[in-house]
């Protein structure tokens, strides 16, 4: 029998770690998934929580005093942590590709977009300059550019903030990746637009069998695009399972919470639900769950550090006490 | 009646970019070379009273972020004027032009380009309040303390660089550093567009109360529905760089009249427990550097006839309550 395909990307016991001078910051501590070719995984959670340096450290983009400490990542099979600087480079842009939270870490102030985007196909294709233009012009129109042509003559600040963000999803998308990690990519674009990128972004997978790390706070984009949710706490992961199971039945405490702070239209100008207290500094968790104090299911057991379990098929929570049916809620 | 704190008369900014030197050549040599024009804001009139949250939305490009900087005063307008407490803010020296710009404070949608990332944060946060005397150097420490607790950062982080924080921290710091110097109206430009729905409650009460206790006033400009409906009082729709529509939020809500503003609205996202496929937007997206003539979103209007194409339809009050800029307002208004 074959052996079957390795995932796109396999992610084991990642620990990335900023070495201060106010102490060690455990940005990410002890983090695994994996996403299948073709496959959307969502990862969500609160703000400095570690997703982005997550994905920093996939690319191996994470600046010093950071580094990985420890783990593994395999892109197809490949080891990313013990790779040299070059292969990292020549994966990067062309067969693995960021869209950073702030596009200006994509765009250079000072260059055109059309010569940005010119040479990010350049650099990996041996295409003529007319047709790496081509390829341009249609990438901004697939993110809803309107007059491709000309805004390509623009600089990066003569173009809107929600511009910018499109700019960035194209020439992260122009070379069709096998994995393409977005960080907020759509945080500044309206619902019919943010429409538009979503639909590019599942016609990449379908077509090409891009698999996608999608990191987002929002969760109704979230749960419209990916296949699966990684919720992310404190530079851990707590709870994993598919987008459907994961919103209409959150295991993790935390999730809960995230759910109930979402604003609609029956709470109207009301306060909204706040989870109590504030993120644990990353400089000092808490010993046991890091969630405890603020959980309002913790016991004297959540002193305690708790494991991955999977109480249900496909389903992974780190929690003692997880929203089972039947369980006290 | 008190005047309103902020109005807004027949303002418009264009941007001319001239053809650069290869361009210029070319043109020269017979090349079809143009001067660019983009009409970000297009004669927009526009008034706020003090208290008010107004809600500033549109598609991306439409001309929010301009509008907002010119009345926060970043921004000198091609034309039209700004008004704070009534006066011409252009008119104002000395003493009162000091007062209204530190009124009128903006976040900035892009918080990486508008923080110093030489600064350390507690500068940042600091600095202003400090050089204008609004604390005293004793009392500085404390009060960076407090701005950042309330925006749900911790103090112990104060001395680090802005490179050194989170997305969604970078971005509480601009929020932090526009509500420590006190300011009467905020522009908030996808203030919150960057947090976590957790983050995001925290800040949308810290809004709130800020409003309740100090009758702060909001520019509120989000791509975010649910926050709009949410939060603000009333709410304007632009399109292309013009108003088409201005509502109260529940009215506009339960029933929009600009078929831009319907269309909009029909899309408001919510949490959903199924994968669904998107579709592109049906049409060409029409290019500020080209408006369409006429009303702007004829090309994308189901209802557009001959004379829309030709004759711009003025902001113009069709029910009490509710501006609207489109010919056929009052057939919509009626269905
Ligand atoms: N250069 C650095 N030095 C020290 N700490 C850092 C540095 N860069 C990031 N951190 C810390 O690491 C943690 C994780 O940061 P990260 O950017 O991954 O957060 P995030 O989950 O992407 O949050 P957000 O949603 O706000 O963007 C944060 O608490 C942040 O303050
Ligand atoms: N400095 C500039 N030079 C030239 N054009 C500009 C400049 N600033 C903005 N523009 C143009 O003006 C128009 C309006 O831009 P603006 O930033 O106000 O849009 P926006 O509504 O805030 O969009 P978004 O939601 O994407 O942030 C855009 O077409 C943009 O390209
Ligand atoms: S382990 Fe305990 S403290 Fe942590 S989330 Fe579960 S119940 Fe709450
Ligand atoms: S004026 Fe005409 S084209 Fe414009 S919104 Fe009204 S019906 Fe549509
Ligand atoms: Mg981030
Ligand atoms: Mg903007």
């Amino acid at each position: 029998m074959k052996a079957p395909a390795p995932p796109a990307l396999a992610v084991e016991n990642l620990k990335t770690h900023f070495f201060t001078r106010g102490g060690v910051v455990k940005a990410v501590d002890g983090v695994s998934f994996s996403v299948n070719r073709g496959e959307i995984l969502g990862i969500v959670g609160e703000s400095g929580c570690g997703k982005s340096i997550t994905g920093f450290s996939i690319i191996g983009l994470v600046d010093p005093p950071g580094r990985i400490v420890e783990g593994s990542i395999k892109f197809n099979g490949e080891e990313l942590t013990t790779a040299d600087q070059e292969r990292l480079r020549s994966l990067r842009g062309n067969r693995i590709a960021m869209i950073f939270q702030d596009p200006m870490m994509t765009l250079n102030p000072v260059l055109r977009v059309d010569t940005q985007m010119i040479e990010a196909v350049r650099a990996h294709r041996d295409v003529s300059k007319a047709a790496a233009f081509g390829m341009a012009r249609d990438a901004l129109a697939d993110v809803g550019i309107p007059s491709p042509e000309r805004r390509l003559k623009a600089y990066p600040h003569e173009l809107s903030g929600g511009m910018r963000q499109r700019v960035a999803i194209a020439t992260a998308f122009i070379n069709k990746p096998d994995l393409v990690i977005a960080d907020e990519p759509t945080t500044a674009l309206d619902v019919t637009i943010q429409g538009q990128i979503l639909a590019e972004a599942q016609a990449l997978c379908a077509r090409t069998g891009t698999a996608m790390i999608w990191i987002t706070h929002d969760l109704a984009v979230v749960s419209s695009l990916a296949d699966r949710i990684a919720v992310m706490y404190a530079g851990r992961i707590v709870e994993t399972g598919t987008t459907s199971e994961v919103v209409s039945h959150p295991l993790h405490p935390y999730t809960m919470g995230l759910m109930g702070s979402v604003p609609s239209q029956n709470k109207r100008g009301e306060r909204l639900i706040q989870i109590p207290g504030m993120a644990p500094s990353l400089l000092n968790r808490p010993t046991g769950c890091a969630f405890r104090p603020r959980c309002t299911r913790s016991t004297q057991a959540c002193l305690a550090e708790p494991e991955i379990t999977e109480p249900m098929q496909r389903r992974a929570v780190r929690c003692f006490h997880p929203l089972l049916a039947g369980a006290p809620a | 009646m008190t005047a309103p704190i902020i109005e807004v008369k027949g303002l418009s900014k264009r941007f001319v970019r001239r053809p650069d030197l290869a361009g210029r050549i070319a043109g020269k040599l017979g090349a079809d070379v143009r001067e660019e024009t983009v009409h970000a804001v297009d004669t927009v009139d526009l008034t706020v009273a003090k208290g008010e949250v107004v809600g500033l939305v549109g598609e991306s490009g439409c001309g929010k972020s301009t509008l907002g900087r010119m009345i926060a005063g970043l921004l000198e307008p091609t034309e039209g004027t700004v008004l704070f407490k009534g006066r011409d803010r252009a008119s104002l020296d000395g003493t009162d032009a000091r007062k209204a710009r530190l009124a009128v404070q903006m976040i900035f949608q892009d918080p990486y380009a508008s923080l110093n990332p030489r600064a350390r944060v507690e500068n940042i946060i600091g600095e202003a309040p400090r050089f204008h005397g609004l604390v005293t150097n004793g009392d500085l420490s404390g009060y960076v303390d407090e701005m950042m607790r309330r925006v749900g950062l911790d103090p112990d982080l104060k001395r680090r660089y802005p490179h050194q924080f989170s997305g969604g921290q970078r971005s509480r710091v601009g929020i932090a550093r526009a509500l420590a110097v006190k300011p009467e109206f905020l522009v908030c430009d996808e203030a919150i567009a960057a947090l976590d729905v957790s983050i995001q409650a925290q800040v949308i009460n810290l809004f709130m109360d800020l409003r309740e206790a100090f009758d702060l006033t909001y520019l509120f400009i989000s791509h975010d529905l649910g926050v709009v409906q949410h939060i603000t009082d009333r709410v304007v729709i632009m399109y292309l760089g013009r108003i088409v529509e201005v509502a109260p939020t529940e009215t506009l809500f339960a029933k929009a009249v600009h078929p831009y503003s319907q269309a909009l609205l029909a899309e408001v996202p919510r949490i959903s427990t199924q994968k669904r496929s998107f579709r592109p937007i049906k049409g060409e997206i029409p290019s500020p550097l080209d408006p369409p003539s006429g009303c702007h979103f004829h090309p994308r209007c189901p209802h557009a006839t001959e004379r829309c194409k030709t004759e711009v339809p003025p902001l113009r009050t069709v029910a009490p309550d509710r501006d609207a800029a489109c010919h056929y307002a009052d057939d919509m208004l009626a269905r």
